[in-house]
């Protein structure tokens, strides 16, 4: 009784060994990547961030140069753009992500035409979109000031002034962003119930309080995934500036990614950038961790 | 009555968001007077294509298309063979420390490669391969996303299929290729409109890391392009080279817009 208790646990044994071994074999290509690109990078710029002075002499230096980096003032500028842009950008185009597909779902005459019209910024490159936006906020000559020409007036200089030039960004991040999360609000709308909303009909409910009540919460998951991608597109997507206006005027439109760049690739801080870098990592992974802990928790119904 | 304000509304954002493309399709079409002076910006009298044959002289863009054509499907081959595997493993197999390595692979959507490009910059000149298309690729060839992707799809077949073919004596690679693969096969197109497109638009990375004619992609090299020549008399042929960068990409959208739109929408679902 004994033997075959023992010998059927050397099999179970060895087949979960193997099992393991075959499972991690099939896992190691992905990870060797993730190792070499995401977590040694990621730990990497932690000690860097703790080291001062050139590559090859490096020096302790515990948390100076966080100091250093709280204390710019540049630093700070940067960060405080980039929230605006976060709360000029996010907001706005969840909203009219939202509008467009509520009315883009009523299938009307015409609705894949506008659907597509609204969509395609997606598929452009951030980078060839500052070339297109670059010529449309244009002084004079451009489209937005040829427009405005029509009703006699004339705008400032969009991108040369620092008043200017972070609406200029926001508003062309929204046409480039809309139809993308419009998309995601299109397969949302598609999943709700439509019991729940003959009897709302029925009960008399006005449309907008149908938005109000039923569609607005049960789209709160879609939105809730759409919030995110937001958030990390703005912190993450700052090709623009290198075309548009290389974080100017005065600083007036940089984000926190092309400042690192600059640090790391014009000024050659390295300890600097490291801790920058770990700024942004932080930044990132506290957006994510409050979604899954806080946010994810409070929307089950 | 809402209803048609809120119709009217909707075209003329629809109007609006048109606009920018085509006033850079026709001002690509423009000869240099007509950009700057022409009454209406949405009209040229005499098209030319000038300004395409002079984008297409003043910078190598022929060697640009290819560089971006290598590094697109570069990244996308080997990330299609590494997210298949890891799926796999991830979907249909139980082994120690699976939740930890699932976790470790979720990190990779938070802390994306592109938020990383000082510390990979690192990487890559401790490896020796700054400056060459293996280092714009590298980054990319792990995709969490994929995986996750896929694992959800390769989850929804049956276990019984798995079974079966295993029954008949097939390895377990064969399973794969005869039975999880074909099923899969809305997601790999989704996957890889995606990927494609995120890839033939990165410019940052690329930026940093390559310094050569050889090396550019297609997004760099018109960027360093456009800024020599931003002057308003250069317009038209800035616009030619834009117009360039973004022509197969919208091309390829409206031939496949359907699954671009689908497939946009597939990878939102958790």
């Amino acid at each position: 009784m004994k033997t075959t208790n023992q010998k059927s646990f050397k099999q179970r044994f060895s087949r979960s060994f193997r099992q393991n071994i075959f499972a991690y074999t099939l896992l190691l290509p992905s990870f060797i990547f993730l190792t070499l690109f995401t977590f040694y990078p990621t730990i990497k710029s932690i000690q860097l961030s703790f080291y001062s002075g050139p590559m090859t002499r490096l020096q302790f230096s515990g948390l100076d140069q966080y100091k250093d980096v709280f204390t710019d003032e540049i630093f700070r500028k940067v960060l405080w753009n980039n929230i605006i842009f976060m709360i000029g950008t996010v907001p706005a185009s969840l909203f009219l992500a939202m509008y467009l597909a509520i009315w883009l779902n009523k299938r009307m005459k015409g609705s894949a035409l506008l659907r597509t019209s609204f969509f395609y910024p997606t598929v452009i490159p951030l980078i060839a979109v500052a070339n297109i936006w670059l010529f449309i906020y244009t002084p004079q000559y451009g489209l937005l000031d040829r427009f405005l020409d029509v009703f006699g007036g004339s705008g400032p200089n969009w991108l040369g002034d620092p008043n200017t030039v972070m609406i200029a960004m926001i508003i062309m991040i929204i046409w480039k962003d809309a139809g993308f999360f419009m998309i995601f609000y299109l397969a949302g709308l598609q999943n709700l119930p439509r019991d729940v909303y003959e009897a709302a009909t029925i009960e008399g409910a006005k449309p907008f309080q149908m938005f109000r009540n039923i569609t607005f919460p049960l789209l709160m998951p879609t939105t809730l995934f759409v919030l995110i991608v937001a958030i990390t597109n703005s912190f993450k997507n700052v090709d623009h500036l290198y075309i548009m206006t290389k974080g100017g005027p005065d600083n007036a439109s940089n984000l926190l990614l092309y400042y690192i760049y600059e640090v790391a690739f014009t000024n050659w801080d390295l300890g600097k950038a490291a801790v920058l870098t770990v700024i942004l990592i932080v930044i990132l992974l506290s957006v994510t961790a409050f979604n899954y802990l806080y946010l994810d928790r409070k929307i089950h119904y | 009555m809402s209803r048609y304000i809120n119709y009217s509304i909707m075209i003329i954002l629809g109007l609006v968001f048109f606009a920018p493309l085509l006033w850079i399709f026709i001002t690509s079409f423009s000869p240099p007077g007509e950009v700057i002076n022409g009454s209406n910006p949405f009209w040229v009298s005499n098209p030319t294509f000038q300004n395409y044959i002079d984008a297409w002289n003043a910078a190598p863009f022929l060697r640009y298309y290819l560089n971006t054509f290598i590094i697109v499907f570069g990244v996308l081959i080997v990330q299609l063979f590494t997210i298949t595997l890891a799926a796999y493993a991830f979907a249909r197999l139980d082994f120690k420390g699976k939740n930890v390595l699932f976790i470790l692979f979720l990190l990779q959507l938070m802390i994306q490669p592109e938020i990383l490009l000082f510390p990979n910059y690192q990487v890559m000149s401790q490896l020796g391969l700054v400056d060459t298309k293996l280092a714009v690729m590298l980054p990319y060839w792990a995709s969490a996303f994929g995986v996750f992707l896929l694992r959800q799809t390769f989850k929804q077949v049956p276990y019984e299929l798995d079974e079966a073919s295993k029954m008949d004596g097939s390895k377990w690679y064969q399973t794969l290729r005869h039975v999880y693969i074909p099923a899969a096969k809305p997601t790999y197109v989704a996957f890889a409109l995606v990927s494609v497109s995120t890839h033939w638009s990165n410019f940052m990375w690329p930026l940093i890391i390559t310094d050569s004619v050889t090396n550019r992609p297609l997004t760099v090299g018109m960027a360093l392009f456009a800024q020599s020549y931003e002057t308003g008399a250069q317009w038209g042929m800035v616009t030619a080279g834009t117009m360039m960068v973004i022509f197969p990409l919208l091309i390829a959208f409206f031939i496949f817009q359907k699954q671009f739109v689908s497939s946009f929408m597939h990878s939102g679902i958790k």
